[in-house]
Order: C-alpha cells, then structure tokens, then sequence
C-alpha cells in the first residue's frame, strides 16, 4: 500500500477518522449559523422593546388628565342678559330656532372667563395674590366652553351654584405630573410663582385630582387647548378609511387574484398583467398619493382631505399585496383536490368556489388583514390628498374632511408647542399600534380557528 | 343505448376464489378508442392508441412508467383538458358517440366516467358531504331523504358502511389510507357513473388495504366498465378480465388476461411479465 490511499482501500477506521474530521468542520458552520441568527433575532427584539419601552415611557402619562373641579356660579350680573326664547302660539318652527341661535349666540358672547375665574379665586389660600391672568391659566382654555354648554343647555341655571369638572391647563397638569423640574428659577417656567402655588394647594385640597384621560380618546384635536385634544377625529377618519379598503379592495383584489390564478388563459397578456401587479407592489406609497390627487381630486372632483380619497388610495395601495397573497395561496392548493373536484364533474368555477376557496381562505384571510392593516399605517399618501388639515370635528360620513391616526401623530409630532409633541404624540402611537394589534389578534384568531375547523 | 361496435372476448377468471366468476364469453363493447394521439408541447406522450374496452368487466393497463398507460386513462374523462399545454388528437368514443365533440359538455361526460386516483383525495370535508357532493352539484337528489339513499347505498357499495356509519359528519381525511380510497370509490360512485376508472388505487396502499379494494372491484364489475391502471401484474391478473400492455406510448398487445400473462404474442410483453423490463 502506498501513502495516498484511494477511497476502495480505506479500512473502516480510516473512514471513521475522516467522517469526524467533517463533522467537526460542518458543527462549526452550523454553530455559526446558529448564533447569527439568535443575534439577529435578540437584536431585532431588543429594538422592538426599545420602542416600546420608550413609547409607553412617554405616552402612558398623558392617559392620565388632572380634573379641576370647579363650583361655578352662574351670576347674574356676569352672564344676566337675555333670556332664552319660548315658542309663543302661532310662533312657526323656523322662527322659534332663529330666535334660539340669536340667543345662543348671545350667550356665547357673555364673558364665560369671568364666571371661571370666580369660581377658581374661591379656592386661592388666604395670603397669596394671583392675577387674574395667571388664574386663568389653571384651566384649560376649553373650560369656558364647557361652563357655556351647561349654560345652555340650562338657562334655570341662572343665579345658581353648581359643581362642574373641567380639565386643568396642559401646564398645570405637568406642573402636577412632576414633569417640569420644580428647582428651576421663575424666569424657566412656564407658570408663574403664585400660579404654581395656588396649583399645589388645589391639589392638597382635592380640587385638582388626576384620572384616566377619556378625553384623549373622545375628544376632537385641538390647537389651543392641548390638554383636550384628543383622537376621536383621527380615528373615526381611520375607521371610514378601512371600511373603504375592506369593501373595495378585498373583494376586486380577491376575484383578480382568482380569475388571473384560476381561469385566465396563460397568454403574453396575462404576463404583462402579472408582471405590472408584481411591480405595483413596489410602488412608493407616496407616489399613489400623487395619483389619487390627480385622478380622485383634481379629474373626479372628490372632496379634498375626506377618508372617501384615502380610503380609495390605500385601496389601490393594497390591492397588489392582496392579489399577490391570495395567488400564492391558491396556488399552494394541491392539484390532487382539483383533481378530485374535476373528476366529479365539477365545473371550474365550482372547483374554485366549493373546494379551493375554502382550503385557501384562512390564509387569504391573513393576508387580506395584514395588508388592510399595513395601508392604515400609511401616512405619506395621506398627506398628498389634503389629510393633513387641522379638523376639529369628527367626520360624520366619508365625505367630510377628515385626518387619519398617523397623520394625527405626523400633526402632533410637529406642533411647536412641547404640550402636544412629547406625550400627545407618544399617546397617539399607542392608540394607532392598539388598533394594528387588534387586528392583527384578529387576524391570528380566525386563522388558528378556521384552520382548526378545515 | 347507441349500437355496441362489437363484442369482446372473456375468459373466467380462476385466479381468486372469492370472486364471481364471469358469467358470459362475451362482452359487448363500451368504449372505442381509435388512433388516440396526445402531445405535450412538442413531446408526443401516446403513438395512436386503438382499443376496445367491454362492458362490465375490468380492463386493466399495465407496462413500465412512463408508458401512457396513465396519460391514456386521463383521455377517457378528458381531465387531459385540465393540463396545460396538452393536445388530444383520435377518437374515442362512449356507446358510440364521441367524447371529443365540442358539443359535448365535458361535466356531463364526467357524470357518467368517473375516476379514482392514485392517491386517496377526499374533500376536506365530513364523509357524508364527500359522497353528497356529486349527486349535489348534479341535481340527482330531490330531497334530503333522497340524497341519505345515496350516501347510504354508495358507501354500501363502496365496503365502507359499516365502519363510517356512526361518523358520517367525521371529516373524510380522518380515515385511513384504505378507508379514504374506498370513500373515494364511493364519491364516483354516488353519480351513477357507467364507467369507472382507476389510476393505480392501491399504489399508496398496504396489502390488507389492497386486498380489499381489490375484492370491491370485482364486485363494482357486475354493475360498472372499469378501467384500472395498475403497475402490479400480479395485480392486473388478480382482477381484470382483459389487460393491454403499454410500452413508450405505443398498446404493444391487447387481449384476454390469462391469454396475456400465459402466452403474449410480443416479446416486449414477455419481457415485461418476467420482470426484465421495468
């Protein structure tokens, strides 16, 4: 025997030598692999906590709302003056609430601060003098608003003492929270030495106290009065904007993806087709932003800023991420089933609908959530079609104008005023992430349930 | 019924005991297969194939893979039709008349040739909507009462009754290997096809699962042409009463089982039989 041996002369031990010589090396790549990949996935977690961590660090704090609860007298020398009208005999409707507007806005021309201010100098401790300036910033500048509405709605009211809760400033309630450093000198802070003090004693008596902020969600967005803006707009805007894509873009990118999968002769067409939808996919979001300010806006004369544009944007957005799922799926489907359907005499469109369909539906399903959810987390094209208007209404049908939950955060991320853009914006993200883990639960749910069913 | 084109030749077969003896020489013929071509794309898979197949009794088509004994099968129902890019060219006719007709509705022709597979593939559905499922998408049930007849009496024929019959609403795919190839024979009969055909059954199957099918078809002949594509001879003498060999695309010889597997007229089929190719 020579030195070099060929694999025929090998004796078993000689193989075994070089087996584990292999072994050794292949362990090595696979532990490689191995932590790689733990490392990315640690990191990947890691930076998803961190972003939570941070987002909850700032955010859960503006769910909590300082109430100031104000015992204000309607007086009458301050907001005396007309008196509501009463529908005489004879009196026509229209004439009745012509005469109730006109007193309406009578009313809301009275000087509501005066009334708000009395009731706050009641509950400034003997030996501090405040302005009346600085009183009023305790309360939020909505308060008045709230004191007129019960006015209104009231009028017997007049001359009487009642107890209403209103918000305290965005101020006040950091002043509160702790969240201005209480060392730094008069000529740093945003409140003034009285204010802050008059601030401390209501809270040691129990006239501010501090609760779940229901405001940030039922309220609209605010400019002047960050303590009260709330998502109520932005989030009614969001749901249109779903309903749309659900309603539009589920059922036409579901029937494309069948008919394209399913019945459309295999042609130079059908390619073009298929490559055209692969390639909308990778569209820039912004861009069908531009293309529904073309065609929806400035051809169709849509309304500009209303969920009815948005939502068809983000239809059009969706719909190749849903074709291209739902084609997947189906052709995931074994050809032993369409087999077995054809071999009953099933007819194609009876194959599709009895028995791929249902096999294919969870994970059509999954898809379709996904892709509804990820267009509601688009912000840019929004922008584009006019959704970045300040909107202090809640949109009450499609048609209205509107703003969406990210484009709300993109707003109040970019307010000048710290009140709004550190914990609003925080507040904001986690409502909009609530709302995409919702649905990605939901999503999650009906897979496991209908795949335990099939 | 058309004019049969002829009568066949048969000889009884002695090979199981069990099995009813074939009580005519002679069938008449069901379906007529006259020069059948089929090419995918540019490949031609069958060279004209001509063959008669009879009237309840098995015909069975053996021959190595790849042989188009499968692809010929395929061409009976027309679930060529659903491959892309295949082309069937020659007649075949069913009592006479022409399967190929562009007339034809071929989910009509489905009703009345129905197929089992080489693996078991019930629906992802209970048993009981397995069997309903053909008579539903047919129209053959008037009433609930109607189509529990024939789920009853299909799993009945099928040998499957008396082990589903308390599970019915049990999915079909919870059965075993066996069970499913017999819910499958079920399925196609529950139509009320006049032809079955058989791509290899038992293939997928253990020996006991086997035997079994194989004792349902010889029962089903009394009642149904069947067609089955098996790669087991032993298999193809056990139940068919004639066998056709096929060989690279080409029917190599036709006839009488017993006549093939004793005396084949072509060395090829010899060669076959004794194992050398394979």
């Amino acid at each position: 025997m020579t030195a070099t041996v060929s694999i025929t002369h090998q004796t078993s031990l000689e193989r075994t030598k070089l087996i584990r010589a292999s072994l050794t090396r292949r362990n090595l790549s696979e532990k490689i692999f191995r932590g790689l990949g733990l490392t990315a996935v640690v990191l990947a977690l890691g930076f998803v906590a961190l972003l939570f961590i941070d987002v909850g660090r700032k955010g859960i704090p503006a769910f909590v709302q300082s109430n100031l609860h104000l015992s204000v007298t309607f007086d009458p020398a301050i907001v005396g003056g007309e008196v509501p009208p009463v529908q005489v005999a004879g009196q026509s409707d229209a004439d009745f609430q012509a005469a109730n507007l006109k007193w309406q806005r009578s009313v809301a021309m009275l000087n509501w601060n005066k009334v708000i201010e009395a009731s706050l100098r009641t509950l400034v401790p003997a030996g501090i003098e405040i302005s009346s300036k600085d009183l009023l910033t305790i309360a939020e500048t909505d308060a008045r608003h709230e004191v007129r509405e019960r006015f209104v709605a009231d009028h017997s009211l007049l001359g009487k003492t009642v107890d209403i809760d209103v918000l305290a400033s965005a101020n006040a309630a950091n002043w509160i929270k702790g969240n201005i450093d209480r060392s730094l000198p008069d000529n740093q802070q945003q409140l003034s030495a009285p204010t802050r003090a008059v601030i401390d004693s209501m809270v040691a008596n129990g006239a501010i106290s501090n609760g779940f902020s229901w405001s940030i969600l039922t309220n609209v967005d605010s400019r002047s009065a960050p303590a009260s803006a709330g998502l109520l707009g932005a989030f009614v805007g969001t749901l249109y904007m779903m309903l749309i894509v659900i309603v539009l873009a589920v059922p036409i990118g579901v029937a494309s993806a069948i008919y394209l999968e399913e019945f459309a002769p295999k042609s130079r067409l059908t390619d073009f087709i298929e490559v055209n939808i692969n390639n909308l996919a990778a569209v820039p979001s912004i861009v069908f932003g531009l293309l529904g300010a073309a065609a929806f806006i400035n051809y169709m004369h849509l309304p500009i800023s209303a969920p009815i544009v948005g939502g068809l944007v983000l239809t059009l957005m969706t719909l190749p991420t849903i074709i291209i799922a739902t084609r997947g799926a189906l052709l995931g489907v074994s050809p032993a089933l369409r087999q077995a359907a054809l071999g009953m005499g099933a007819s194609k469109t009876q194959m599709v609908f009895h028995h791929v369909l249902p096999v294919t539906f969870p994970s059509i399903l999954t898809a379709t959530i996904l892709g509804v959810a990820h267009a509601l987390g688009e912000t840019a094209p929004l922008l584009l079609i006019g959704m970045k208007a300040f909107v202090a209404s809640v949109p009450a049908t499609p048609f209205d104008q509107a703003t969406a939950l990210p484009v709300q955060i993109y707003l109040w991320q970019g307010n000048e005023n710290r009140n709004f853009f550190e914990p609003r914006t925080a507040a904001a993200i986690i409502v909009l992430l609530l709302v995409m883990i919702c649905l990605n639960g939901v999503a999650i749910y009906l897979r496991s349930r209908l795949e335990k069913r099939a | 019924m058309d004019m049969v084109a002829g009568k066949v030749k048969m000889t009884q077969q002695s090979v199981n005991s069990t099995m009813n003896p074939i009580d005519a020489l002679e069938r008449p013929i069901r379906l007529t297969a006259r020069d059948v071509t089929v090419h995918y794309g540019a490949k031609q898979a069958l060279h004209g194939i001509s063959i008669d197949i009879p009237d309840r009794a098995v015909t069975s088509f053996i021959g190595p893979s790849g042989c188009g004994k499968s692809t010929f099968l395929r061409c009976i129902n027309r679930m060529n039709d659903t491959i892309e890019g295949a082309k069937v060219g020659g007649t075949i006719k069913l009592d006479g008349d022409d399967i190929y007709d562009p007339n034809l509705d071929v989910v009509e022709l489905r009703a009345r040739i129905g197929m089992v597979f080489q693996k078991p593939n019930p629906f992802p559905k209970s048993i009981y909507e397995n069997v309903a499922y053909g008579p539903k998408i047919h129209g053959l049930a008037r009433s609930k009462t109607d189509m529990d007849e024939i789920v009853v009496s299909s799993l009945r024929k099928a040998g499957l009754f008396e082990e589903v019959k308390d599970r019915l609403n049990e999915p079909g795919t919870g059965l075993s290997g066996g069970q499913q190839q017999r819910l499958c024979i079920a399925r196609a009969i529950a139509v009320g096809p006049e032809v079955i055909l058989m791509d290899e059954p038992c293939s997928a199957l253990d020996p006991i699962a086997t035997a079994i099918i194989e004792e349902l078809i010889d029962e089903l002949r009394e009642n149904y042409t069947i067609v089955i594509v098996t790669h087991s001879m032993q298999q193809a003498a056990r139940v068919s009463q004639r066998t056709a060999f096929f060989h690279l695309g080409n029917l190599i010889e036709e006839g009488v089982t017993e006549d093939i597997f004793t005396n084949p007229e072509h060395k090829q089929t010899q060669d076959y039989i004794m194992g050398r190719i394979g």
